[in-house]
């Protein structure tokens, strides 16, 4: 249950920064916070008590093992994380660039 | 025709690697491979639609088969419902893709563009198809990372600042939602929609599954942008080049926010009453808020998106009235009226709202700007974009030859036949502000007096006119989905699916 908890003040860590920060690359750091909290929350669903990695090998006896699919599923995951982590962090690089500042503030030509 | 439904993800995502590759040195492959692809699985979905569209089709990715009676492989299913939407993404890729052989003139690197653009369809189209909660994932991030590139394309300061914009509020809806499916998967330990949904029924009313709904209500919401999750649209699809705004507003909110949430709220959960209601709230929310912000807007691309989160509105109003029946145990003729009425309004509105971004694009082309304000006298100058900007208008208003008139009209007999006067009251008058901003779109940009430097300006190229005269006549042509005959064969058999699969979950070979 601690487990559980911790993971989800993660989340709320990673929530607080991306509310309240104005530079954006602690945004960024912020979701990425985010991200990895839910994906220890997936790990944490497949650990069974005591289980074992599961990989069958001869000789021995263990048949407590560790639900192997939400570990794919984590993995898919981070693989995607990459791609959203790298398309941000370019797009970052790209907004300093064109406005000179990291400031949420100050970057906006949008408006209504 | 199993092993053919695969082609919807292989072949864009097949294009989408060899465009880069080959592109470089051969001229006009990218062009001619992007629109060959989608034209060719246009043609296979309209088959579908009309030979086979009562029938579900199953494949099983890489033939792994049930063991135990539980699924294993990652199955694609294509039925009625994906049916339609299939012909939808595909249809307004394919003349965005043609509309994009003039417009991408002024921009580089345009076998990235094509590429990309691939991408984001077999995203889509992946999206559209998949059987499986994971997988939906994936083809979701997919076409979502595809259209946040899209969007930064002009790489000019409003556009860097939307795509990041879009992309913060975007990463937290995929968050939402991988939650979401995670808790599914602890609920239910599966993945398989189909297998998920006959657990589900045993646990309809736990506070586990009453908290995954509304995570996937928040997560989808922001994708497809109702009201409280509104905030990045309006900036994300005016700043993009004008084909991607009419993909985005046209197909990409309904294939990765809308069709998701139907076919998870109609298929894998049993439809509860106070689920329905918060659907049928947000639906009205975004119709009033999207509708009211529209008229102050005096960029034609901006009043073109804050019209789509009203007309998205519409849509969630039809399917939610139809929830909100088949909760109470009402009428099922109404359900299905309602639902049609929906379904129809999508359809619609993805033609329509196409068709205008990409008038917007023309306008833009021919005069270097979008602003209301400076730009006048049009009509006898771009006569296309003109009669086509007005048909397209008048299709997402609801004037009677076209189609927007029939399914707005079907949602509020719906809304009155199931003693909602409320929501058939506002959708009524909600559907005058339509009409009040786009005659106001109209008069401002063809008919007030001429703007500056009118002489200079010319209609724009074949390329551009051809995409949108094909659009216009689609709203028009549309408004025969309304004749019985008509409806039976295309629009029917979606509704009967979600209606049936809702109270009896499909069963896994």
């Amino acid at each position: 249950m601690t487990l559980y908890i911790l993971c989800f003040a993660l989340f709320l860590t990673g929530l607080y920064g991306v509310l309240t920060k104005r530079n954006i690359i602690k945004i960024v750091i912020g979701l990425s916070i985010m991200e990895f909290s839910i994906f220890l929350f997936m790990t944490l669903i497949g650990y069974v008590n005591n289980g074992d990695a599961p990989i069958l090998v001869n000789g021995k006896e263990q048949l407590v093992f560790v639900d192997p699919l939400p570990q794919a599923m984590v993995l898919t995951a981070i693989v995607i994380g990459l791609a959203t982590n790298a398309m941000l962090l370019a797009i970052a690089i790209r907004i300093y660039r064109k406005y000179g500042t990291f400031d949420v503030r100050k970057i906006n030509q949008l408006k209504g | 025709m199993e092993s053919l439904i695969a082609l919807y993800v292989i072949l864009p995502l097949g294009a989408a690697f060899l465009i880069p590759l080959i592109g470089r040195f051969v001229q006009f492959f990218a062009k001619t491979i992007s629109a060959l692809v989608f034209a060719g699985l246009t043609a296979l979905s309209v088959v579908y639609i009309s030979v086979f569209h009562t029938e579900t089709i199953r494949y099983a990715v890489g033939g792994w088969q049930a063991a135990n009676g539980i699924p294993i492989a990652i199955y694609l299913v294509l039925d009625g419902f994906s049916g339609i939407i299939l012909v939808m993404i595909n249809l307004v890729t394919f003349f965005a893709v043609v509309y994009s052989f003039s417009y991408l003139k002024k921009y580089t690197a345009k076998n990235n563009f094509y590429a990309l653009l691939c991408l984001m369809a077999a995203g889509m189209n992946g999206v559209v198809l998949t059987g499986d909660l994971f997988n939906l994932y994936v083809f979701m991030e997919i076409a979502a990372i595809a259209s946040y590139a899209l969007v930064a394309f002009g790489v000019e300061k409003e556009e860097l600042e939307a795509s990041f914009k879009y992309q913060v509020l975007g990463g937290m809806a995929s968050l939402f939602i991988l939650l979401g499916i995670g808790l599914v998967y602890w609920t239910t330990s599966t993945l398989n929609m189909a297998d998920a949904s006959r657990i589900l029924k045993d646990y309809a009313g736990y506070r586990i599954v009453i908290f995954i709904q509304l995570l996937f209500i928040a997560g989808f919401g922001m994708k497809s942008a109702l009201v409280p999750f509104h905030a990045w649209l309006p900036d994300a699809h005016s700043s993009a080049p004008s084909p991607i705004s009419s993909m985005l507003s046209g197909v990409l909110i309904k294939a990765i926010g809308i069709y998701v949430l139907i076919r998870l709220f109609f298929t894998m959960f049993s439809i509860s009453y106070e689920i329905a209601l918060t659907i049928t709230v947000l639906g009205v929310l975004s119709m009033l808020t999207g509708g009211v912000l529209a008229i102050g807007q005096w960029d034609y691309k901006r009043l073109l998106a804050y019209s789509s989160i009203s007309q998205v509105g519409y849509i969630i109003i039809g399917l939610g009235i139809g929830m909100l029946v088949m909760a109470n145990n009402g009428s099922r003729e109404i359900a299905a009226l309602a639902i049609f009425g929906g379904l129809f309004h999508l359809v619609n509105h993805a033609v329509a709202k196409g068709l205008l971004f990409m008038t917007a694009g023309s306008v833009e082309y021919a005069t270097g700007i979008r602003d209301l304000k400076k730009l006048g006298g049009l009509a006898g100058k771009m006569p296309i974009t003109s009669a086509t900007s007005f048909s397209g208008s008048m299709a997402i208003s609801g004037l009677p030859p076209f189609s927007g008139f029939f399914s707005k009209l079907v949602i509020i007999i719906a809304a009155i036949k199931a003693h909602y006067f409320v929501i058939a009251f506002l959708a009524a008058g909600m559907s005058i502000v339509t009409l009040a901003y786009f005659l106001r779109l109209q008069k401002g940009l063809f008919a007030a007096k001429p703007m500056a430097g009118i002489e200079k300006i010319k209609e724009v190229p074949f390329a551009m006119t051809f995409s949108m005269v094909c659009l216009a006549i689609g709203c028009i042509a549309l408004s025969a989905l309304i004749f019985p005959g008509v409806r039976d064969a295309i629009i029917t058999p979606a509704v009967k699916v979600l209606m049936e699969v809702s109270n009896q979950p499909v069963t896994i070979k």
